[in-house]
């Protein structure tokens, strides 16, 4: 049995949304040149949540793609299981554009620098921001989030789970603690 | 679904579920070709070896520019030009490359079994390119893709094979990977083109084009190799299109969607009339296209193969 602590519900987790999306249009004044770029898997989910949520502030739409970063991990051979690639959709010119990468959970910040240089290989955008549901901490590279859902302090054999409506049938964020003797 | 497999040999040896992770994983790749920058990082430092020995432009230029786009650096041995000429084994040559930290070797050779002996004999990955009359997985493999792409799925469609099944490898691997994946294949030639026993695959034969058409979702033209037969050449090339060649007229009666593929070169007016090569029915030049995004998967599940195996022998503890 391991301990589990919620740390956002159905409604934190739609706060946190609305709150990034306040703050997005906040820091680029207008919906113009603003794209948002999911990292799959549930980035993809949160980047259309947010999309949604700016169309309802501001009445504009904004672009959203879908970004795989398999073929730019720097730890392949280490992670267990295969990760199966997916597709990569950004069906727009992303140069000249401020683009919001969208994650899950920040964590080591590995996954960010791979998806800066996948997205650098689709053109040159004027500005690149980070958006997180959740920010765990433990970074290993000089990146930090322009726009966080919750800062979670927690220890490296916690694990941080985000499920959502798409992919779990739930909208929650829980800790996973360690083993209870 | 892992892949766990270091070569890719065939498609005999495979599971469905291999077979279709292999096409989910193409899938994702062949985007990476409508970008501007046609090239992502995976085998980034991996070095690809492609060793043929029987002539070939379309698959060694298709694996090339598969792994150059996965940024792995490709190095092109022909027979006519190597140490094969000078009486080197196989073996040796396979261990030379080895031993050089080559990291893939591409083969295409014309004797059967041959990238399975070279497989047998090496830790770096083998991918066969066409060995003898045995099988050529990639260009099945690419075949599968495009008919998937075009009609949503594999099992449940008719596919017909039309051409010299006996001599080709093509043919075989199409067997094996359409079969596993549910679809009923019909193979259609001259009996002496017939290899014995094949109906032992799960197929049906005929030597009826017409009736080979009638309920096909997609027909796969083999090419006819009449070039060896010098002089006699002509008229039996004319007595074969006669036959069995796929013309607009016989397409009339087929159905009016049904799929045309040929692996090329492409014989005009021999297996395939001008017309139907080149009209709304063809995917041959889609099928090239698929090649790259197929051979990139392949090539891309065997080097993670080859690095998770590396890691587990770094993380045991060395006897003491």
């Amino acid at each position: 049995m391991k301990e589990k602590v919620k740390i956002l519900d159905k409604e934190g987790v739609a706060r946190a949304i609305t709150r990034i999306a306040h703050e997005i249009l906040e820091r680029n004044k207008s919906t113009k040149l603003l794209c948002l770029i999911g990292i799959r898997n549930r980035g993809v989910y949160l980047a259309q949540r947010l999309a949604e949520r700016i169309k309802n502030i501001e009445g504009s739409g904004v672009l959203t793609g879908a970004l795989d970063i398999t073929l730019y991990r720097d730890d392949l051979a280490l992670v267990s299981g295969q990760p199966l690639v997916r597709k990569t959709e950004i069906d727009f010119d992303i140069n000249g554009k401020n683009l919001v990468l969208v994650d899950d959970v920040l964590y080591t910040g590995r996954t960010i620098r791979a998806a800066l240089d996948a997205l650098i290989d689709f053109g040159r955008p004027k500005s690149i921001q980070l958006a997180v549901l959740v920010d765990r901490g433990h970074r290993e590279l000089p990146i930090r989030a322009d726009y966080a859902g919750k800062n979670i302090p927690t220890s490296k054999d916690e694990a941080v789970e985000v499920r959502l409506e798409e992919t779990e049938g739930i909208d929650e964020v829980v800790i996973i603690g360690k083993e209870l003797k | 679904m892992t892949w766990t497999r270091k070569d890719l040999l065939g498609l005999e040896e495979l599971s469905r579920e291999e077979l279709e992770l292999i096409l989910a994983t193409a899938e994702s790749f062949k985007e990476v070709s409508s970008r501007e920058i046609k090239k992502v990082p995976a085998l980034r430092g991996k070095t690809v070896v492609n060793l043929f020995y029987e002539p070939s432009t379309r698959t060694r230029v298709s694996f090339e520019v598969a792994a150059k786009r996965l940024s792995a650096d490709v190095i092109n041995i022909a027979s006519e030009v190597s140490s094969v000429k000078k009486g080197e084994t196989l073996i040796d040559t396979g261990k030379n490359i080895e031993a050089l930290k080559a990291d893939i070797i591409v083969m295409r050779h014309n004797a059967s079994g041959a990238a399975a002996m070279l497989a047998r004999n090496l830790n770096i990955s083998v991918v066969n390119a066409g060995d003898g009359w045995h099988e050529h997985p990639t260009q099945a493999l690419l075949d599968i893709f495009t008919l998937k792409e075009k009609l949503g799925q594999i099992a449940g469609l008719n596919v017909s094979i039309v051409g010299d099944i006996a001599h080709s490898r093509v043919a075989r691997s199409n067997i094996w990977g359409l079969t596993k994946l549910g679809a009923k294949v019909t193979l259609c030639a001259p009996k002496m083109l017939i290899p014995a026993a094949i109906e032992k695959m799960g197929v049906v034969i005929t030597n009826d084009i017409d009736e080979a058409l009638a309920q096909a979702d997609a027909v796969n033209v083999l090419r006819m190799q009449f070039e060896r037969d010098g002089e006699t050449a002509f008229p039996k090339q004319l007595e074969y299109f006669k036959h069995f060649g796929i013309t607009r007229e016989r397409l009339k009666k087929a159905k009016k969607n049904i799929i045309v593929m040929h692996p090329g070169p492409i014989n005009r007016g021999i297996e395939i009339s001008s017309e139907v090569a080149d009209g709304v029915n063809s995917v041959i030049l889609e099928q090239v296209t698929n090649g790259i995004a197929v051979r990139m998967a392949v090539l891309f599940l065997v080097a993670q193969t080859q690095d998770r195996l590396a890691n587990i022998t770094q993380d045991e503890p060395s006897p003491s």
